[in-house]
């Protein structure tokens, strides 16, 4: 081989390898990323029981059950629509009534969504991006505003 | 005090713009005079900002309620430690501590670089006044840590408990030290295609730099990560969070620059592409302080974020990105290339490496950025986590990390395939026989764990065969070896130790990944769980008061007796709970205990694992860090030896 060649052909290795990179990537991106719900959204998007996704929402007041052994029951909700969510573990420290969650998981035949996990931020003002921007947009946002020196 | 350090930060923002300029103006008219002002107010401005810092560091040492920023984040009763940590666990202190390594940086480079050409020289301050300049417009805008409050409140509003710990000690300076150490190879690559030419004085200066600023970058992320891992309690060391990879970017990024800059300084090639990554990879860490401080994602360990500053940032990072790489399209072709090599060569490995780890970051960028981006266009929201980079960064790796232990065993320009797989047989050999007595141990079902073990193997085994090979053992009688081995340069040692590291990374995740084993029971009192082989009894819940919080402390033992503390601390400030692990290290595997709920019968929910030889994962990032020392201290590295003794050298090295 000429050096010309030589050098074409390491750059189209290059490049070869580069588009299967991207391919993966794209592949990846389609099939590997989860989807974020409100709960209000849940009838519409009409998922495949099984598909991993990311539903967002308050946990509703009242309804975290524990004691079952080690599975707690619980239900997100954004005031138009409830679901009910089982997880097994160890909750988040600031997981409690009325707090921004994100629970991550699938449908299960029987409509409860099996979260295999939580995220409540650590930070007692904190609400997931993702929920906050869905509450603001439905109304129901309210900015926790920074105490006040004395109060 | 604090007026003084609100006024020093003033005065250091008025020299930055001097050191914008006017050494900028002096290279550019040849006035030795105008260029000479750079190094006095580079160093005059660090002087200024550490006032600035110390000033706040005594505010919150002496807990000054008057200040907001004092009030905000600290307490009185707040143990000493995580008073002065405080200072940066605040948006406005941190910003005040990245500004103050950038100065710091920038006086090292108007202190040390005596020998540098002197229009270089200048045109580096100058760049360097430039990102000086805008952070410091930042702060002082933006997020002023200086404002007082009227009437002073009595008590603060303490830290966030998570941040009370020793790893904001560590993690955040470390970190800041890699990201803005970076900034200087990126003033150095401007500076280069300001004056359009570089010459062997810029690669000898910029490879050390990426070498410290490397170093730091990877003992912040290590850190952060083991941080991460027993203070939030879920037992997970990496979770692909945009955080994480914002960090990971530049690391990335800056790996590959810290290769090419070796094919640069030994073999003046890769210049363009040298220059183009050093631009890359401080442009990623600009990126990734804006993606930490903007919080324009969720991430879980985003701490202090404010969206209406992420604008400011964000212009700064347009600015820096935009203008560097439109300098570089402008000039990069008067650039000459030079050193032609075979592909079969230690250059053509470094361009695998090159190739594999900038393709590697642009993975890890997209899976970041690609939910942004979602959001932004489409409305639509996903995240994308852990399946999406195990599936396209994991596949990538490997091949890299098959190709590590040839490349430093390869010869420079042209080199034999062949010979080099024949010195690493025993490696491959080695790595392959582990790997079967893996899969035998583990009843033939891991044949992936087996395929791991045999990859960190051969990482390990083929950094030793380098330094073996190198020193001639079995070649050589064994006192020759010995005083060879002694007297290779210590980048070698560097590389084999950085290697060596990255192996034993490797390792601990693979062993992790493969064989960790985790348990959820409910425990009453006496009761017991087995985990990993061993049999951990809960001795009961007691109450215990710390100076700023209460607790509920678990005692476990196990059957030799040792005891492993867990607990759920809650403090009353912030009305904040938080969860401390129970951990206990056995060799490099470790024991991880949390505490969940007690439940309505009396029991507490306890989630316990096992963690084989997790340690390893750290300490390899450790290792590497040692690696990247020892290579500072090489001689050769050293700026200013002279041109002869640097000869002298490598006549007697002779493998270079």
């Amino acid at each position: 081989m000429t050096r010309k060649q030589k050098r074409l052909s390491v750059i189209l290795g290059g490049l070869g390898f580069l588009a299967l990179a991207a391919a993966l990537t794209f592949f990846a991106l389609g099939q590997k990323a989860s989807y974020f719900y409100m709960p209000a959204d849940i009838e519409q998007a009409q998922l495949a029981p099984g598909q991993r996704i990311r539903l967002g929402g308050l946990v509703e007041e009242g309804s975290i059950i524990r004691g079952q052994g080690t599975t707690v029951r619980f239900s997100v909700t954004d005031q138009a629509n409830t679901v009910k969510v089982t997880y097994t573990g160890i909750l988040p420290d600031l997981f409690r009534d009325n707090q921004g969650v994100i629970a991550e998981g699938s449908f299960g035949s029987d409509g409860v969504f099996v979260a295999d996990s939580v995220l409540a931020k650590h930070d007692e003002n904190y609400m997931p991006k993702e929920v906050a921007d869905s509450l603001k947009e439905r109304g129901l946002f309210q900015h926790a505003e920074p105490k006040s020196p004395g109060s | 005090m604090i007026e003084i350090g609100h006024f020093a930060l003033v005065l250091a923002f008025a020299l930055a713009l001097v050191q914008s300029t006017v050494p900028l103006i002096g290279a550019w008219r040849g006035d030795a005079r105008m260029m000479g002002v750079g190094p006095t107010v580079a160093i005059t401005g660090f002087a200024l900002t550490a006032l600035a810092f110390v000033a706040l560091l005594s505010a919150f040492a002496q807990s000054d309620f008057s200040v907001a920023n004092v009030w905000q984040n600290s307490h009185s009763l707040k143990p000493m430690l995580f008073k002065i940590t405080g200072v940066w666990g605040s948006h406005e202190g941190s910003m005040l501590l990245w500004v103050l390594i950038l100065t710091f940086f920038g006086a090292l480079v108007a202190a040390f670089g005596g020998n540098l050409p002197e229009t270089l020289k200048a045109n580096v301050l100058a760049v360097q006044g430039w990102i000086g300049t805008t952070f410091l417009l930042f702060i002082l805008t933006t997020s002023n840590p200086f404002v007082r409050l009227n009437p002073a409140p009595v008590e603060g509003q303490d830290l966030n408990p998570i941040l009370q710990d020793i790893g904001l000690a560590v993690h955040p300076p470390l970190l800041y030290l890699g990201y803005v150490g970076f900034s200087i190879c990126f003033s150095f690559a401007v500076a280069a295609l300001i004056e359009g030419r570089i010459d062997a004085a810029w690669a000898r200066w910029v490879r050390p730099w990426t070498l410290a600023a490397w170093m730091f970058l990877t003992g912040g992320i290590a850190m952060g990560s083991y941080w991460a891992y027993y203070e939030l309690g879920w037992g997970g060391f990496w979770f692909w969070d945009p955080v994480e990879n914002a960090s990971f970017m530049p690391w990335l990024a800056g790996t590959a620059l810290l290769h090419s800059a070796v094919v640069m300084e030994k073999r003046s090639a890769l210049k363009i592409w040298t220059l183009l990554l050093a631009i890359l990879t401080f442009s990623l860490s600009l990126l990734g302080t804006f993606l930490v401080r903007s919080g324009v994602l969720t991430s879980v360990h985003a701490f202090a974020t404010d969206p209406s500053r992420g604008v400011f940032i964000l212009a700064i990072l347009t600015l820096f990105i935009g203008g560097s790489f439109f300098l570089f399209a402008l000039r990069a072709q008067s650039l000459t290339t030079g050193g032609l090599f075979h592909p079969i060569s230690r250059e053509g490995a470094l361009v695998l490496n090159n190739l594999f780890l900038t393709t590697a970051t642009a993975t890890v960028l997209v899976g970041t950025l690609y939910p942004l981006l979602m959001d932004a266009l489409a409305g639509t929201k996903i995240s994308v986590g852990a399946p999406f980079f195990n599936f396209t960064f994991i596949p990538l790796m490997v091949p890299l990390l098959v190709a590590v232990p040839f490349g430093p065993m390869l010869a420079w320009k042209r080199s034999d395939l062949f010979a080099v797989s024949q010195r690493l047989a025993f490696a491959f050999v080695s790595a392959i026989v582990i790997a079967l007595m893996v899969l035998m141990l583990s009843d033939r079902k891991s044949a992936l764990a087996a395929a791991g073990i045999a990859l960190s193997s051969w990482l390990l085994l083929g950094a030793v065969t380098d330094l073996a090979v190198k020193a001639g053992i079995g070649k050589v009688s064994a006192g020759v070896a010995f005083r060879r081995l002694a007297g290779l340069p210590r980048s070698m040692f560097g590389t084999a130790l950085a290697h060596f590291g990255l192996g034993l990374t490797v390792l601990g995740i693979v062993a992790v990944t493969a064989f960790g084993t985790e348990s959820i029971a409910t425990l009453k009192k006496g009761e017991a769980l087995d985990i990993g082989g061993r049999h951990v009894r809960f001795e009961g819940l007691r109450p215990v008061s710390g100076p700023n919080y209460t607790a509920q402390t678990g005692t476990f033992t196990l059957e030799d007796g040792t005891k492993i503390e867990s607990s759920k601390r809650f403090y009353p400030v912030r009305q904040m709970p938080t969860t401390e692990a129970g951990i206990k290290t056995l060799i490099f595997s470790q024991i991880y205990i949390q505490l969940g709920d007690e439940t309505a019968d009396g029991g507490v929910v306890v989630h316990a694992w096992w963690k084989p030889l997790v340690t390893l994962i750290w300490l390899g990032g450790l290792v590497m860090m040692a690696g990247a020392a020892v290579s500072l201290s090489d001689r050769r590295l050293r700026v200013g030896a002279p041109a002869a003794r640097r000869a002298k050298l490598a006549s007697a090295g002779g493998a270079q």
